[in-house]
C-alpha cells in the first residue's frame, strides 16, 4: 500500500501531477500545444466542452437583464478591496480570530505547505480528505504532504480520476475534461482499490454507474476523516465568513464531518462585506456552470459549538499575488474569482488544451497569471503571454472585467525587455507566437468572436499594437491581423 | 493546536501589500447599479418562480396545506422504502405523525470524541454520529429561507433544520418551506436576512455533477433525491 500511494504521487511522463512546482521544466506552450493537439480524444472532448458550457452560459447570463451592472459591482468591489487590502486582511483576521478561528499566514508555497502539514501532525492523523482547491495545487500541497507520510485524498469526482490517474488537471471547472468514460471507467477500475474500496464488479462507463462508484469510494473516507482541508470562493472581512461554491456535496462533506478544518486561500479572495456576496452569488454561477445557482454552496463562520469542525484554521497565501498587486496593469487580474468562463471562449485554449499552459491556471486567466506569480524567467512562462490572438472573447465574458488583452500585451512587453535577440525567452516567445499564427482555425475563431464585439472595444483588436512594440517580435503591420496573415502566409 | 505563524510573515506579507499599493489612488466604494430583484414582489408568482426553478433543477416539487402535510410525508418516505429517517430537534412532531417508519431523533450538539465509529442506531435521542447518519435513509427538515429567482433553498441550523450534516448524510430529504413567511425573490433580499454567525447551506437541486463528459448526473456525495414541500393556506390549494 506505501509503495503504491508513492508511486501514485511520483511523475509518470516526465512531469509530475497537479501540483505548480512540477510543472516546472515543461516545454514551453508550442511544444505543450502540439503534443496536446495530437491527441484526437482530447481535441474531441474539449471541442465538446467548451461549446457546451459556452452556449449555456450565454443563456444563463441573459436570464438577468442587469448583468452590465452586475458585472461592474463585481469590478469595482474587486478594486477597492484591492487598493485596501491590507485594511480588509487586518479586518478579516480580526473576524476570524474573534469566531473562534485560527488564522496563519504564509508567504510562500513552502510556509503554507508547512503550516498546513504541521497543523495535521498535530492532530495526529495521516490522512486528510481534500475540496478541489487551485490554492492547494498551485503550492503542490498534495506532494508536500505526501513527503511527511499524509495522504490527501482528492474528493471532487474530476479531481478523483485526475489523482487516481496520476494525471493533471486540464480545467479549472472539469479537470478531467480530457478523459472520456471509457478511460474514466479503466482507471476506476484498476486504481481504486489501491487506495480504499475497489469500483464495483462488472462496472460500466455510464456517467451514473461512475459518479456512483466514486460515491461508494469515497464515503467510506468522509466518514473516518479527521481532518479536512479546503479553498474558498471568498471570504468576507467584516464578517469572517468563507464561502465555498460547489456542486457534488464532497465539499459540504470536507466542511462538515471533520473535527479540524485547514482552509488555505489567497489573500486576494477577501471581500469587504457580507452584501458584497450578493454580486459574486449571483455572477459566479452563471459564468462557470451557467447555472442560476449552484447546487451546494456552504458559508461558515469560525467555529460554531454545535455544528462541524471544532478547530477551524485559515491560511492565508501570499505566493507572489503581493509582486501582482505591485503591477499597475496586472493588478486586476487578482479579481479574478475563477469561473472559467474565459477558458471556454478561449479558440487557443480550444485547440491547445489546459496542458499546454504549464500550470494549474490554464487558459486565458493562465497566460495572465502565471507569468506574474512565477515570474517570466522561464521558458513556459515567458512563452505563455504570446498563446493568444487577443481576440477579447475572454475579456467580454469575464464577469470581473478583466482585460486579459491588455494585460497580455504589457506581459509581452515584459518578456522582450528581459530577453534579448536570440534571448531563450525571446525564442519561446517567439514560438508561441509562430503556434498561433500557423494555424488558421484559431485565427478565424479569433476573428469571427472580435468581429462580433468590435463596436465595443475596438482598440484591441487584430494589429494590437502590443506585438510591434518589440522590435525582436513578428513584426505586425496595423493593418487587420487577418489581412496581414493572408498576405503573408503564402 | 500548533502556534500561529510567526509575527513576521504577517508583517512581511502586509508589507508588501502596503509596498505594493503604495502611491495607487484610492478607489471610491462601488457603485450598485444592478437590480435587488428581478421580480415583481407578488407572492402568487414568486411561489410560481419558486416551484418552477427548483424543478427546472431536478428537485420534486409539491404543495400542500399543513394538514396534508403528515400524510404527503409518509407517502414519500414509503415511496422511496425509507426504512428509517433522521429528526432535527424542533421538528413539528405532527409532521411525522402519520410515518410508521424508525425515527432517529438528533439531539443536536456535536458528536463526542472517541464516539464517531459507535454503530448505526446505537443510542436513542442522542447526537448522530456520521456513520449513523450514513446508516439512516432518510431526513426531514423545514428552511429558514427559499430564494425563487435561483431555486434555492437555505438552511441556517435553526429549529427543525439541526446540524449540517443531517441534510447531507442521508440520500433522501425532505424540506418544508413555509411559503407565506420564507420566500424571497432574490439572493439580493435573501442575504439579509440571513445570520452570517450561523453556518449557511444553500441548496439548489440535488447534488449534481457534470465531470463525465459532461452529462449531468444527480447525486454524487449529497443526497440524491431532494423533495421539496410548498406549504401553502388551504385556500391557496393543496394536493401534493
Ligand atoms: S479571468 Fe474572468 S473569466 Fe477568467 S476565470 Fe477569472 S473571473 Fe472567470
Amino acid at each position: 500500500m506505501k509503495e503504491e500511494k508513492a508511486r501514485a504521487s511520483a511523475r509518470v511522463d516526465g512531469r509530475g501531477p497537479g501540483d505548480g512546482r512540477a510543472f516546472i521544466g515543461m516545454p514551453a506552450f508550442p511544444e505543450a500545444a502540439a503534443e496536446a493537439v495530437g491527441n484526437d480524444t482530447l481535441r474531441a472532448n474539449l471541442r465538446h466542452a467548451t461549446r457546451t458550457i459556452r452556449d449555456k452560459r450565454a443563456v444563463a447570463v441573459a436570464e438577468l437583464d442587469d448583468w452590465a451592472e452586475l458585472r461592474e459591482a463585481g469590478k469595482q468591489i474587486k478594486d477597492r478591496t484591492l487598493h485596501r487590502l491590507d485594511h480588509y486582511l487586518v479586518q478579516l483576521e480580526e473576524s476570524v480570530t474573534a469566531a473562534g478561528g485560527t488564522v496563519h499566514w504564509a508567504a510562500d508555497a513552502a510556509e503554507a505547505n508547512r503550516i498546513v502539514a504541521d497543523l495535521v501532525k498535530a492532530t495526529g492523523e495521516s490522512e486528510v480528505v481534500k475540496v478541489k482547491s487551485m490554492a492547494t495545487q498551485e503550492i503542490g500541497l498534495n506532494e508536500a504532504l505526501e513527503a511527511e507520510g499524509i495522504t490527501a485524498y482528492e474528493t471532487d469526482l474530476a479531481e478523483l480520476i485526475v489523482q487516481l490517474g496520476e494525471d493533471r488537471p486540464s480545467h479549472i471547472l472539469v479537470p478531467a475534461i480530457h478523459r472520456n468514460r471509457g478511460e474514466i471507467r479503466d482507471i476506476f477500475r484498476s486504481e481504486m482499490g489501491k487506495w480504499g474500496r475497489p469500483a464495483p464488479e462488472g462496472l460500466g462507463d455510464s456517467p451514473a454507474e461512475l459518479a456512483e462508484a466514486a460515491r461508494l469510494h469515497l464515503r467510506e473516507k468522509f466518514l473516518r476523516a479527521k481532518v479536512g482541508i479546503s479553498g474558498a470562493n471568498f471570504m468576507v472581512a467584516e464578517t469572517g465568513t468563507l464561502v465555498v461554491v460547489e456542486s457534488e456535496g464532497n465539499g459540504r462533506m470536507c466542511l462538515t464531518l471533520p473535527e479540524t478544518l485547514i482552509s488555505v486561500v489567497g489573500i486576494e479572495k477577501v471581500v469587504p462585506t457580507w452584501r458584497d456576496l450578493e454580486v459574486f452569488l449571483q455572477t459566479l454561477p452563471r459564468s462557470s456552470t451557467a447555472e442560476r445557482m449552484n447546487p451546494y454552496t456552504s458559508m461558515w463562520t469560525g467555529t460554531s459549538d454545535d455544528d462541524g469542525p471544532s478547530d477551524f484554521h485559515l491560511v492565508l497565501l501570499d505566493n507572489g499575488r503581493t509582486d501582482v498587486l505591485a503591477d499597475e496593469v496586472g493588478r486586476q487580474t487578482l479579481r479574478c474569482i475563477r469561473c472559467s468562463a474565459c477558458l471556454n471562449v478561449c479558440p487557443v485554449y480550444e485547440r491547445a488544451g489546459g496542458h499546454a499552459y504549464g500550470s494549474v491556471y490554464p487558459g486565458p486567466i493562465g497566460a495572465v497569471l502565471t507569468p506574474q506569480l512565477r515570474g517570466t524567467t522561464s521558458e513556459i512562462d515567458a512563452s505563455l503571454p504570446y498563446a493568444s490572438t487577443l481576440c477579447g472573447a475572454c475579456y467580454d465574458v469575464c464577469p470581473v472585467a478583466i482585460d486579459i488583452p491588455e494585460v497580455l500585451v504589457h506581459l509581452r512587453e515584459k518578456v522582450a525587455d528581459r530577453g534579448g535577440r536570440g534571448h531563450r525567452l525571446e525564442k519561446a516567445a517567439v514560438k508561441a507566437a509562430g503556434w498561433v499564427l500557423d494555424r488558421p482555425g484559431v485565427l478565424a475563431a479569433g476573428e469571427r468572436v472580435a468581429a462580433r464585439t468590435r463596436g465595443l472595444h475596438p482598440g484591441r483588436l487584430p494589429g494590437a499594437s502590443g506585438w510591434t512594440d518589440s522590435r525582436d517580435l513578428p513584426r505586425m503591420p496595423a493593418e487587420p491581423f487577418r489581412d496581414w496573415w493572408r498576405k503573408n502566409r503564402s | 493546536m500548533s502556534s500561529p505563524t510567526t509575527p513576521s510573515s504577517r508583517d512581511r506579507i502586509l508589507g508588501r501589500v502596503r509596498a505594493a499599493l503604495a502611491g495607487a489612488p484610492d478607489v471610491p466604494p462601488p457603485s450598485r447599479g444592478y437590480a435587488t430583484a428581478h421580480t415583481a414582489d407578488d407572492p402568487a408568482a414568486l411561489l410560481d418562480l419558486l416551484h418552477e426553478n427548483l424543478a427546472d433543477y431536478r428537485a420534486k416539487v409539491h404543495r400542500g396545506t399543513e394538514a396534508e402535510l403528515p400524510s404527503l410525508v409518509e407517502r414519500l418516505l414509503r415511496e422511496h422504502g425509507a426504512g428509517s429517517v433522521a429528526v432535527p430537534p424542533g421538528l413539528p412532531a405532527v409532521w411525522l405523525s402519520r410515518t410508521t417508519v424508525e425515527q432517529r431523533h438528533d439531539r443536536g450538539g456535536r458528536v463526542p470524541a472517541g464516539d464517531r465509529t459507535s454503530p448505526a442506531g446505537a443510542v436513542p435521542d442522542a447526537t448522530l454520529t456520521p456513520y449513523e447518519l450514513d446508516a439512516t435513509d432518510a431526513v426531514v427538515t423545514g428552511c429558514a429561507l427559499a430564494i425563487a429567482e435561483t431555486g434555492t433553498i437555505v438552511l441556517d441550523g435553526g429549529p427543525g433544520q439541526g446540524r449540517r450534516s443531517l441534510t447531507l448524510v442521508p440520500d433522501l430529504h425532505i424540506c418544508v418551506v413555509r411559503t407565506a413567511d420564507q420566500i424571497v425573490a432574490s439572493v439580493p433580499r435573501a442575504l439579509p436576512r440571513l445570520d452570517p454567525g450561523h453556518p449557511l447551506t444553500w441548496i439548489s437541486g440535488p447534488s449534481a455533477t457534470s465531470d463525465i463528459e459532461l452529462d449531468r448526473v444527480e447525486g454524487v456525495h449529497g443526497p440524491r433525491t431532494l423533495h421539496v414541500v410548498l406549504l401553502v393556506d388551504a385556500e391557496d390549494g393543496g394536493g401534493g
